[in-house]
């Protein structure tokens, strides 16, 4: 049963946001404009991604902050759907199953695009689709599948090819996922992390990520699922880290394995229950501390 | 409910977590988010409520009309629900797409405000038989996010609360026809007395035999039957409804109402100690959360802090015997 008490002091809406700001491009305060702000009265600069000329002056389109590489001024903004970049690392899901291609949800703007002929098929040795495997497309993945695929391509319209024709890609078994903006995850050249504290976190760069227990060693094939129970101490560790990354999330903290593993130390050095970190009061405190332990 | 897609991995996971007693965010079974309620925000209306339970988000607003009463009752008031789900909450209320959910609700409120125990609606009478006060409550489906019968009757109790009536005077009578006088002092109030108004609380079975309270969307995908039941503070059932596809065995279904009276005291005490400190701050937000250092614990009943006396008597639990 809940027991619960009224908050006396101060009111939920009193509790601010955290202020982040761990280190965007290497530049201690990055220049931030709205759109319509003008960026630089000089016409020499090359105009970049958000920005354009008006009466011969560059003002800015979108809300960001303002990179300059020699000539090339550019405003990227803090947030925007997630556009996609060639070698990708991303977690998406599986909304239809066609002809031969799958369409996966990808966070994006449209349903990104996964072909048979760009995974790699049971079986283990490479081999060409035949009309079997077209019929049997629903056995290997499915509506509502979770998959860990690379980005390929990128339409002109912004259609994403993508791609799983490595064994570490491939249909994400037992585990949980959660949405954040893609602007937060850190790039990263390695996206799929074994946590010390003992689950595996996969960081999509399009925002999702997805947690599950970790494997001990890797399976043949990557299509079958291992319904096994998972033990309690390992949910445990799951259920904090979902609540450690969601909090995060919320106060706009970057996210990365390190940022995660502080925020989860911290929640276990203050003893906060697991169920605790989703109360606005407990997610600012932890918040606060990691940054704080991060800026060290 | 909000339609979202999981893999059959992340089911099983759901599904096994809830068996073992430990939900995918650390909650237990029986374990509510994180809830804030505000009143006071529409200052057009006579009552407002807005309540965020987890992302569940609902606005409710409660506006007086004086009307002459239906012949088979006239001596009392009476009070409509109407609820819209906005196209904002959720991708598939967009058009008509809400109308079910929206309709199922109403009449749910309907049913669980019915019992004149739950709101003594004489009390909403001015002249019987020729005019009485005529509540219209409407909800507004803000966000969908899991558990929406929930939020949504917290906020109508919260809303009744909150409802200022001017004091109706009659002056006069003038050829048959009563004359009346709004007031306008501020201070001249009625309220509703919500003491006894029951609210509805949600269990989803999970898997056999168990019941998770509050589900998030993705708990209401693994397991589509849910039975609501509408109670009272004093542990009257007022209502009860299955939804979904699926079936409730007769020892679930007992055990989750029993667990009802139990979990609705913890809701109900919150409303009940937010009315009574409320009294001085209105329109703020008050948000309950459980804190390791707390004063008090309902699963014992014990050390009530002095603010609490009175619901010594709400935490006498009364199992309710026999349901249908």
């Amino acid at each position: 049963m809940a027991a619960c008490m009224v908050k006396e002091p101060g009111l939920t809406g009193d509790v601010r946001r955290v202020q982040a700001m761990v280190g965007v491009q290497g530049t201690a305060h990055p220049r931030l404009v709205t759109p319509g702000e003008v960026i630089s009265q000089d016409t020499s600069f090359m105009r970049g991604h958000g920005t354009y000329m008006e009466k011969g002056v560059q003002v800015a389109s979108v809300a960001g902050y303002v990179t300059r590489v020699n000539r090339l001024i550019t405003v990227t903004p803090l947030r925007q759907m997630y556009q996609g970049a060639v070698g990708d690392t991303v977690v998406g899901r599986i909304t239809k199953v066609q002809t031969n291609r799958w369409k996966v949800d990808v966070n994006s703007r449209l349903d990104a695009e996964l072909r048979l002929s760009n995974i790699q098929l049971p079986g283990g040795e490479q081999r060409r689709s035949n009309v079997e495997d077209e019929r049997d497309m629903r056995a290997l993945l499915t509506e509502g599948d979770l998959v860990c695929v690379e980005v390929q391509k990128i339409c002109d319209d912004g259609l994403l090819r993508l791609a799983a024709r490595n064994i570490k890609f491939g249909k994400l078994s037992q585990g949980t996922l959660l949405a954040v903006s893609p602007s937060l995850i850190v790039q990263d050249k390695q996206r799929m992390h074994d946590l010390p504290c003992g689950a595996r976190v996969v960081f999509g760069a399009n925002g999702y990520v997805y947690i599950t227990p970790t494997v001990p060693q890797e399976q043949a094939s990557t299509y079958i699922v291992n319904f096994e129970e998972v033990p309690v101490e390992v949910r445990k560790t799951i259920g904090r880290l979902k609540n450690c990354i969601k909090l995060l999330a919320h106060h706009s903290i970057m996210i990365s394995p390190t940022s995660v593993m502080t925020a989860f130390d911290t929640s276990i050095e203050q003893e906060f229950e697991i169920k605790d970190l989703l109360k606005p009061d407990v997610m600012q405190d932890v918040a606060l501390a990691t940054v704080q332990s991060m800026n060290e | 409910m909000a339609d979202i897609s999981l893999s059959e991995a992340e089911k099983r996971y759901i599904v096994d977590g809830v068996k073992l007693g430990i939900r995918v965010d650390g909650r237990e079974r029986l374990d509510y988010r994180q809830l804030e309620i505000e009143t006071g925000l529409v200052s057009t209306a006579n009552g407002s409520a807005r309540v965020r339970l987890g992302c569940t988000d609902v606005l409710i607003t409660v506006k007086m009309e004086m009307e002459p009463p239906p012949p088979q009752q006239p001596n009392d008031g009476q009070i409509h629900f109407f609820v819209n789900c906005s196209a904002n909450a959720a991708p598939e209320f967009e058009g008509r797409g809400g109308e079910d959910l929206a309709t199922s609700l109403s009449a749910m409120l309907d049913r669980l405000y019915s019992s004149p125990l739950s709101l003594d609606t004489s009390r909403l009478c001015v002249v019987p038989g020729k005019h009485v006060k005529v509540l219209y409550v409407d909800v507004e489906i803000l966000e969908c996010g899991g558990n929406l019968f929930d939020t949504v009757s917290l906020g109508v109790k919260a809303a009744l609360w909150a409802t200022r009536m001017p004091r109706i005077y009659i002056t006069g009578e003038d050829g048959g026809e009563l004359e009346f006088m709004v007031s306008d002092n501020p201070q001249e109030v009625d309220r509703v007395d919500v003491s006894n108004a029951p609210i509805l609380i949600t269990h989803l079975r999970i898997t056999e035999n168990l019941t998770v309270i509050d589900p998030t969307p993705e708990e209401e995908c693994c397991g589509p039957v849910q039975v609501v039941v509408g109670v009272t503070p004093k542990g009257l059932i007022t209502t009860t409804q299955q939804l979904g596809a699926g079936t409730f065995a007769p020892q679930t279904l007992s055990a989750s109402l029993k667990m009802e009276v139990c979990g609705k005291e913890g809701r109900e005490v919150m409303l009940m100690c937010y009315g009574e400190k409320a009294e001085k701050r209105r329109n703020k937000v008050l948000s309950f959360m459980d804190r390791k250092r707390k004063k008090w614990c309902l699963c014992t009943g014990v050390r009530i802090g002095r603010e609490f006396d009175c619901f010594l008597s709400v935490l006498r639990t009364k199992w309710v015997t026999s349901l249908c």
